[in-house]
Parts: C-alpha cells; structure tokens; sequence
C-alpha cells in the first residue's frame, strides 16, 4: 500500500526559511511547521474530522509539486479568461496560482484611498506591518489540526486586503485560484489577511479552478478582521473537477460591533473541506451564514462551522441545505459557542438535505456548547427524499416527472442562493443550479 | 368519455376497491357518495395515477384510452384533472409560474405552441374572474399559508386554466364554510358544458344543492351499491348511509 510522505515537506520548508530567517512570517511559519510536525494529518480519530479525515490523509500519498514562487507561471490570459466571474467588469481581481498571489495578472479597479491590495511580504515591512503582526495566525488557536499549521507553514506569495475606514467599496474582490496540473499534482496553498477597518463595506467572491489532467489539492486559509460598523460579504463558488480537492478556511473575527454574511456553494470537486468560522469578539455583533451543496458523482463536501460568541448580545443565524446524487457524500457540522460571558446571544442553525440516490449520503452534527445561562439558541436538522405528495401535485396538473423534480429541487435551494448579494454573481449561481437540477435523473 | 370496468385496486397489499363499474358521458355529473373508508377517495387517486395504488384487476377507458398505462402527467394532458382533497403546500414555487408550467407542457403535448406572456395573463385574467381568486394568491408560493377554502379555490382556478375534460373533485366540499361553498360550486357550474363531464366525489350532500348532479351512485367497501339519480342522495341525506349498510352488509351495523 502507498504511504502518506511528508518528508519533502521540510526540505522546502527549510529553503523557504533560509530566505530571510528575520522577518515575522519567518516565525509565523516556524510556529506553524512545529504543530505540523506534532500533530500529522488529521484522521478519523479527530472528532473534528470524523467523516474527512482518512480522506483527506490519503491525498498525500502522492507528492505534490510545492510551487516555489510565482516567477515562471505559465498561466495565460485566456485561461483566465476561462474562469472569470460575471461582474467581473466592475470587480477587482485577483489572481493566484498554484496558491500564490500574481499582482501582474490581477487587476485592481477600486482607488488605493479605499481599498489596500498588497503582497504579504510586503505588507509585513509597510504602513500595515501592526495590522498583519497583531492579526496574521489568529486562527491557528482555533483550529489546531496540522492541515491548518501545513498552510501556515508555508505562508509564501500570499495577499494582504485592507478595507479602509469609511469606505463602502462598490466593486466587488474576486479572488481566482488557479491550479495549473498540467506537468504535476500540485499542492496550492494561499493565504490571505483581510482587514475590513470601521464603518467599511466589502464582498469577495473565491472561485476554484484546475488546469490540466493531474490532481490538485488546494489548502486554503483566509483570515478577515472586521472592525466596528463595518460590513463584509464572503461567497465562495466551488465547481472545479473531481481531481480538485481543497480544505478552505475563512477565518472571520468580529472584533468590533459589526455585520458578517457568508455564502457557500459546493457544486463540483473530488473531497471539499469548509471551515467557516465566525469569532464574535465584541459585543451586538450579527452573522448569517449560508451553504448550499448540489453534489453528484463521488463529490465529498464536509462543511464545518464554528460561530464563537464571547461577548454579550450577539446573532448569528446558520442555513445549510444540501441536495445529494449518486453516491456523492455530505456533512454537516456545525458547533455553537457560548461563553459565560456572552449573555443574551441569539443563535440559530439548520441544516436540511436531500437524497436523491440509495448511495448518497449525508452526516449532520449539531453541537451546541453553552456556558451562559441568558441565551436563545436553536438547531436543527433534516435528511429526506423529495417530498413524493408535492411530486405527484405538479404532474397530477400535467407537469413531467423531470420538470417537477427540478421545480422542487429549485424551490429548496431557492432561499440560499438569494442570499448572493451582487447581482451578475446571483444570476450566474442560478444558471449554474438550474442546469444541475434539470440533470437529476431520479431512480424510479 | 369514462369507463371503468370491474377495477379492482388495493394499496400495501390490502383490496380497497372490489370491482367498480361506471360509466360517465360527456355532458354528465356524476357524484359518488359513500361512508368513510368505503373508497371514494382511492377511486380518485386511482383514476390520477397516484404510484402507491395498484390496479389488481380491470380496466379504465378514458376518450378511448386505457389511461391505467399512462403516467399521471399524460392522464392531466389527456384532459384529467383531480381537483384534491387536501391541496399540498409548496414553498418555493409560485403558483403562477407552476399554472404557466403546466398548461404550456400540455399545450406542448398536443402540439401547440406555448403561451406567451400576455395571452397568459389575459387568460389568466379571465379565470380568475370566474373563481372569484384574489390575485394576491397567486403571487405566492403555491397554497403556502392559504386557508381551506383558498386552497379549494386555488384548485377551481387550476381547474379552470386548464379546460379538462373530466374533473374528479374529490370532497371539494369538506372543510369549506358556505360562502367558500358557494362560490367554489358556482366556478364549476361555469365550467360545465356538454363536452365537459364532471365526478363528485363527497360524503354529503351539501355540494350537490348546487351542482345538481345526473347521477348518484352509492359506494360501499369498495363496490358500487346504488345507483340513482339526485334523489338517491337526498335520501341518503335524510336516512344516513346506515339503510344503505344494512341492506348490502347487515353484519356491520348491530
């Protein structure tokens, strides 16, 4: 049997180092590969990676080429053409591939006097060096497992994104990540601190794309501070090929009295591990979080929650719904904090799925942890077949089987995907679940 | 236009219907009247398709079609239409678009071009006229949060939009007040001409003061007993279903 390797990990760990030993994402990195080194890829045995876990570990028994900067990418415009987003015209775009940040592919369209797009390295020695010290691996105390501390680890070519104070930023941040698989499997691993400062507004949008017949695994990490007043969206579209898996972290802290709204939508790839979490670090902060999940083939994707409320008086509401094909698996898992501090929180979750097939699959795991005693928390979950009685409804009025199907199906996705703030964005989103939808083909 | 010959049906493998013969003409409103659990809805859903009935016996000729092989969506562009019992909620589509959707696959079903916008709206305009709907209604998703009677009302328009040529309305009239009632029955009266054939389906008579039907057949444990015109149920009205029970079944009733 093939075995897990690791060990070419801490060659190009030490060549990453020897760059420049002194600077902070020197140490951030070190950090990092010691808990790489302690605690190994997750397995089954981690409770946090129950149903991911082995799937995740067995990734690596191939080895990944390590991209070791951005200097001779081969990516062209046209395929970047390929993936670009509707809206793109007013949006600011930003580049990666193979996990590392390309300024002279992306395009920025917003003023500097509103918004911040800079590599980290740079970021690290300019007027935000405190703002990257004080906020760079915040998330690493949260989640502590060595997929995590692997991306950490190699913190190299990626984006520092500040949102200044008072600006509501009209044009959108799409972040393109391309893996270019045409010689080798590849192992992208981007990393991104966003900074939305008081009273600013931003979205941003992640799309995935993989080029080329070889594997890529993208582990992504997505740190995003918001300050007081200020406003984020965060929508991530997932619909690359069943050779592309990712784990994505977006990391959001709410460190002042703000509103949160994150959306993702899992349509295509081979294993997909979310992590969205959402740190309610100040008091009367609001945070909706969606997923939607249309899966068919072998697709796996493990969304995973946290909404961490430490101080008093926040809301935040969780919708998750799933329809699930073939022998596609889902999982939810979605853990409510409360500390003893943080009375009067309101918080909801709800996760409700659809098996369309014998070999679908779904796990869904609420996990509420309360340690105030002056809270409204909910949640609940669903797993379950079309609704035969409504099915016979519509093609008892003339309605074919098929059609009917995707009517119901489009309704239970419906209320997700309106939550797609930017327009183009919505409409795209639509197509895409329209199109999927119209496919499914029940067993009878 | 209907004929059903000795149909026997059973669901999880226990016989509910033992052997119905009826004949409906075009131009003719026949209603079925029997006690609960005699089989009048299982008819019904027989007669629609629905997949959990199965047809052990017997044959259904629909304008000369064994419509037994056809799929419940090709029984409704056939010209079928089952007003239901208990109309179900779906969140998420609107009833509009969900009119529009069936009357264009069936128009397509027939080889007619599909509607467009406006003489949609213009027949929809019509239609609802007739069934006295708010148009609020129909903005929303289809019969989400609508009372009984709506919901009956809905079904009428449905009706209505869809010109078929045999309505089932299976107890229509149950959870209706009478102001719902009449205005429900008076939909149907507009729709009836001499093409168009009607089956009621109910436990009482109170819908038929005003669908005033041709025929009254009497439904118990699964067989047609009595057959009769609108007199018939008037007695059973007065007499209750027990004179019935006694005559056909005398076990039944101490």
């Amino acid at each position: 049997m093939e075995q897990i390797k690791l060990e070419y990990f801490g060659e190009e760990f030490k060549r990453l180092q020897s760059l420049n030993p002194d600077a902070f994402l020197s140490k951030v990195r070190k950090e990092g590969f010691e808990t790489f080194n302690n605690k190994g890829l997750p397995t089954h045995k981690n409770e946090e990676w129950k149903y991911s876990g082995a799937t995740v570990s067995n990734l690596f028994k191939k080895e990944y080429q390590l991209p070791e900067d951005a200097k001779h990418v081969q990516v062209s415009k046209d395929d970047i053409d390929e993936m670009r987003l509707p809206g793109f015209e007013n949006a600011n775009e930003l580049v990666f591939v193979n996990g590392k940040f390309i300024p002279e592919l992306s395009t920025i369209r917003t003023s500097q006097e509103q918004l911040v797009v800079m590599p980290l390295e740079e970021a690290e020695n300019s007027n935000y060096k405190e703002i990257v010290k004080e906020n760079l691996g915040k998330s690493n105390i949260f989640i502590n497992d060595g997929i995590h501390a692997l991306n950490t680890s190699f913190i190299y070519g990626g984006v520092f994104i500040y949102a200044v104070k008072k600006q509501i930023i009209e044009n959108p941040v799409y972040l393109y990540h391309i893996s270019d698989a045409r010689d080798n499997h590849i192992l992208a691993q981007p990393r991104s601190l966003v900074f939305l400062d008081e009273r600013s507004k931003l979205q941003i949008v992640e799309s995935y794309k993989t080029i080329g017949s070889m594997d890529s695994f993208t582990n992504e990490v997505a740190e995003v501070v918001v300050n007081t007043d200020a406003i984020l969206e965060y929508y991530k579209i997932q619909n690359d090929k069943i050779s592309a898996s990712q784990v994505a972290t977006t990391h959001v802290r709410q460190i002042g009295k703000s509103f949160a709204h994150t959306l993702v939508l899992s349509l295509n790839g081979g294993t997909i591990r979310n992590n969205t979490n959402m740190i309610m670090e100040a008091e009367g902060n609001e945070a909706h979080m969606y997923g939607l999940y249309l899966l068919k083939g072998k697709t796996h994707v493990d969304n995973h929650t946290l909404v961490d409320n430490t101080m008093p008086n926040c809301f935040s509401n969780e919708l998750y719904k799933g329809v699930i094909d073939d022998s596609a698996t889902g999982v939810f898992s979605g853990k409510i904090y409360v500390r003893p501090d943080a009375q009067k929180t309101n918080a909801y979750q709800s996760n409700n799925n659809i098996l369309l097939s014998d070999n679908a699959s779904v796990n869904s795991k609420p996990q509420l942890e309360i340690y105030a005693d002056d809270v409204k928390c909910s949640h609940g979950c669903t797993v379950g077949r079309l609704d035969e009685e409504a099915l016979f409804y519509l093609r008892a009025r003339g309605i074919s089987k098929e059609h009917a199907q995707a009517m119901l199906l489009q309704a239970f996705a419906s209320n997700i995907v309106e939550q797609i703030k930017i327009e183009p964005l919505r409409e795209y989103a639509e197509e895409l679940i329209t199109a999927r939808l119209s496919e499914v083909n029940m067993e009878e | 236009m209907l004929s059903i010959k000795n149909l026997h049906a059973s669901v999880e493998g226990k016989e509910i219907l033992k052997g119905i013969n009826l004949e409906v003409n075009a131009g003719e409103v026949h209603a079925i009247m029997g006690p609960n659990g005699s089989g009048k809805s299982t008819l019904a859903s027989v007669l629609a398709g629905r997949e959990e009935y199965e047809v052990t016996d017997g044959s259904v000729e629909f304008l000369g079609k064994d419509i037994l092989e056809l799929s419940p969506e090709d029984r409704a562009r056939e010209g079928l239409f089952l007003a239901f019992q208990y109309p179900v909620e779906i969140p998420g589509v609107s009833t509009v678009n969900f009119i529009k959707t069936a009357v264009n696959e069936k128009r397509k079903y027939h080889g007619e071009e599909p509607l467009d916008a406006v003489s949609f709206m213009k027949l929809m305009k019509e239609k609802m006229n007739l069934v006295e709907i708010n148009k609020s209604l129909l903005t929303r998703s289809i019969n989400e949060g609508f009372s009984g009677g709506e919901k009956k009302k809905n079904e009428i328009f449905q009706m209505a939009m869809l010109e078929p040529k045999l309505t089932i309305l299976d107890e229509t009239d149950s959870g209706l007040d009478i102001d719902a009632l009449r205005i429900v029955a008076s939909g149907v009266n507009k729709l009836r001409d001499e093409n168009r054939a009607i089956v009621v389906i109910t436990h009482y008579q109170r819908l038929l003061d005003y669908l005033q039907p041709d025929f009254v057949h009497v439904l118990l444990n699964g067989k047609i007993v009595k057959n009769g015109t609108k007199e018939l149920a008037l007695e059973l009205e007065e007499k209750g279903y027990d004179f019935i029970k006694e005559e056909f079944n005398p076990s039944v009733v101490s």
